[in-house]
């Protein structure tokens, strides 16, 4: 201790412990903030708290033991921080209510970066937290849970407007608009999480370039993740799970460049990837299974090289719309390949097509859907197989594989 | 009723014809597996062999057994016995031989393989029953055309083209409609043209079942209702009974009438 005396600057190594209890209201939260010095830790006891927003003006340690319910007093935000280095773990906030004015959410960081949030619960908090113009932070292992019943009445859990330097892991975000959304956001990682039940995407982004997302978990959404307008995005080992309806799809891509698509699974989604006017983007190594449509181009797609991807008892493999040259489609497993391999390479001797003649008959008359697999189709089917009329006659992959591409499967929580 | 049903199944199941038609599901289900070993994908493609197959295999045994009956059927006319109860065991042994044959020769491959344990048990039972209620609905309608039609090859031809058009016409008609007045709200013509055909209904409750992400992708209140909630399973399954019905009435009707 007596080296504090000669170096009186290291004082402020020391953080400090200041107790907030059941009972504190916001002036008296004000104050203790007002008293203490950088780093040290506001601890909030546990209870029940009715508060109005609280503004975090320097770099604290805000922690809650055994989760301390906060509510929000007023219906507005509930914690604002506007400092750097500022960490917000182990509390729960609650009841921040919907406003058409102002994006309100359970925590929002502002200008501010090296922050933290961590092992918060955020429950029906209209937006849960919320970032702008915040950098280097990480967000890991919060849950926040809403109850959104319209897009426009509801926010995202977590919302990223113009950040750096991102990491946010191993959260579940549900029941909002988008799980995830990301705007004018760069050089950041999305890991291990679970976004389920939300109502437009479980996680999306808009302008953000140089991105990753890996080992994460779609399920339920109204579309599993959108990418938009964003340069080199790589997606990797996630899951995409059950992202039923109309004008779904477990990923979407628009205006995309240069990104690379690996070691994802699409299961049981209406459209697999929807695919919109993207470039140089890499698919392999993904399963699609059980899905309406795996793969759906729309228009103005170039150099997209899908290669042993595994297609398994889709409805449809694929979907092209208008397909200009450069895309290739070579060495997938596709489960309703019927050639033979005669030379025992592994690869089918004779090319396989996977754009069907009924999938063009439903995009011009979808109420046809409903003589699906009838024998009357397979039979047009496989007329039109042999000779295409129909289908564009250069999409087809002409090393098909024999054998199911075995891929231990990625088990996430 | 009753007796005559027993008669004639155990005539059938001793009958050589009905023992190769179960051993053949037996031997194709088995070789699905040896060849994909992949229980989902084993489930689609005995489905659509089932569509197609059962219905063939009920109507052409149907005609037959029943031409090939023809003389003890006289003898127990010659009975004091009602002849509904005659014709309707007739039609209960023939149709049930045919959908035992069809559980045993489906159902005992996939027990071995492990069903009850994995996730495609409402798959396979889904198959099994459209598998059985085809051959219910096919045999009771060969016989049908068999009661009303004297000559054994009139009688034959009929029964194959009631096949053809139910398995394949039927559909290629539908498409053509669709087509055609796809400028229209043709949302429940589609889904109701697909009612008046027994093959297009099983069809449609193994689509609820494998299909469903597709289904999902359309929009229009009417197909939402069908594919999205159990209204479509309910309905497609309560018109499969109905269709089962319609024969065996169509069976009682005409031989109350019929001059023998």
């Amino acid at each position: 201790m007596s080296f504090l005396f000669f170096f009186p600057g290291l004082v402020d190594c020391y953080s400090r412990n200041i107790e907030v209890k059941p009972g504190d209201n916001n002036k008296s939260i004000e104050k203790k903030i007002q008293l203490a010095t950088n780093h040290d830790t506001l601890t909030f006891f546990p209870g029940e708290y009715e508060l109005e927003t609280i503004i975090i003006p320097k770099p604290l340690i805000v922690m809650g033991i055994d989760f301390p319910i906060i509510k929000s007093k007023t219906g507005n935000e509930i914690i604002t921080v506007i400092s750097d280095s500022v960490q917000i773990v182990g509390l729960q906030l609650e009841d921040v209510e919907t406003s058409f004015m102002v994006d309100r959410a359970a925590i929002r960081i502002k200008d501010s970066n090296h922050f933290l949030v961590s092992n918060n619960r955020l429950i029906n908090t209209f937006f849960g937290i919320y970032l702008e113009h915040a950098g280097d932070g990480l967000i890991e292992n919060n849950i926040v849970a809403g109850d959104a019943t319209e897009e426009s009445t509801s926010g995202n859990a977590i919302h990223a407007w113009y950040c750096k330097n991102l990491r946010i892991i191993d959260n579940q975000v549900t029941n909002h608009r988008d799980g995830i959304y990301f705007e004018f956001v760069d050089n950041s990682l999305i890991k291990g999480n679970i976004s389920a039940d939300n109502l437009r995407y479980g996680l999306h982004f808009m302008f953000s370039n140089e991105d990753e997302y890996i080992e994460n978990e779609f399920r339920n959404n109204g579309a599993g993740v959108a990418v938009m307008f964003s340069k080199k995005i790589n997606m990797y080992r996630n899951n995409f799970l059950f992202n039923w309806g109309n004008s779904s799809y477990g990923l979407l891509l628009k205006e995309i460049y240069d990104a690379e698509i690996a070691n994802n699974t699409f299961r049981e989604n209406t459209i697999g990837i929807y695919i919109e006017g993207s470039t140089r983007i890499n698919y392999f190594d993904n399963d699609f299974q059980n899905n309406g449509w795996a793969l759906k181009f729309s228009g103005g797609c170039l150099d997209n090289h899908i290669r042993g991807n595994n297609f398994l008892t889709n409805t449809f493999d694929l979907s092209v719309h208008v397909l200009i040259e450069g895309n290739t489609f070579d060495g997938n497993y596709w489960s309703d390949y019927s050639g033979y391999d005669l030379d025992k390479d592994g690869k089918g001797d004779v090319p396989h097509r996977p754009v069907k003649l009924f999938n063009y008959l439903i995009n011009e008359t979808p109420e046809t859907v409903v003589l699906l697999r009838s024998f009357f189709v397979e039979l047009l089917n496989f007329a039109e197989r042999i000779s295409p009329v129909f289908t564009p006659d250069n999409v087809l992959d002409s090393q098909p594989l024999m054998k199911k591409i075995s891929r231990s499967e990625i088990v996430l929580k | 009723m009753f007796r005559i049903f027993q008669y004639s199944l155990k005539d059938l199941i001793r009958s050589r014809w009905i023992f190769y038609y179960g051993v053949f599901y037996l031997l194709f289900t088995t070789g699905l597996f040896i060849l994909s070993n992949d229980l989902s994908k084993s489930i689609i493609s005995l489905m659509n062999i089932t569509l197609v197959l059962v219905p063939l295999i009920a109507t052409i045994f149907g005609s037959m057994y029943f031409y090939q009956s023809r003389e003890f059927v006289e003898l127990l006319l010659a009975q004091p016995l009602p002849r509904q109860r005659i014709f309707g065991g007739l039609f209960l042994g023939v149709s049930l031989s045919l959908g035992i044959c069809y559980l045993l020769g489906v159902g005992i491959p996939f027990v071995f393989y492990g069903i009850a344990g994995s996730g495609e048990i409402w798959n396979f039972l889904t198959l099994l029953f459209n598998g059985v209620i085809l051959s219910l609905i096919f045999s009771g309608l060969a016989i049908w055309i068999g009661l009303a039609n004297e000559n054994k090859l009139k009688g034959f031809g009929i029964a194959i083209v009631v096949w053809l058009f139910f398995a394949v016409i039927y559909d290629g008609i539908q498409l053509l409609l669709l087509v055609a007045f796809s400028e229209y709200p043709i949302e429940k013509f589609s889904i109701g043209a697909s009612i008046l055909n027994p093959i297009s209904l099983s069809r449609i409750q193994i689509l609820l079942k494998l299909d469903i992400s597709a289904l999902m992708g359309f929009t229009g209140a009417v197909f939402k209702k069908f594919f999205g909630t159990n209204t479509g399973i309910i309905i497609s399954t309560l018109s499969l009974i109905f269709w089962t019905i319609i024969p065996f009435m169509g069976i009682i009707f005409t031989s109350r009438k019929k001059d023998f």
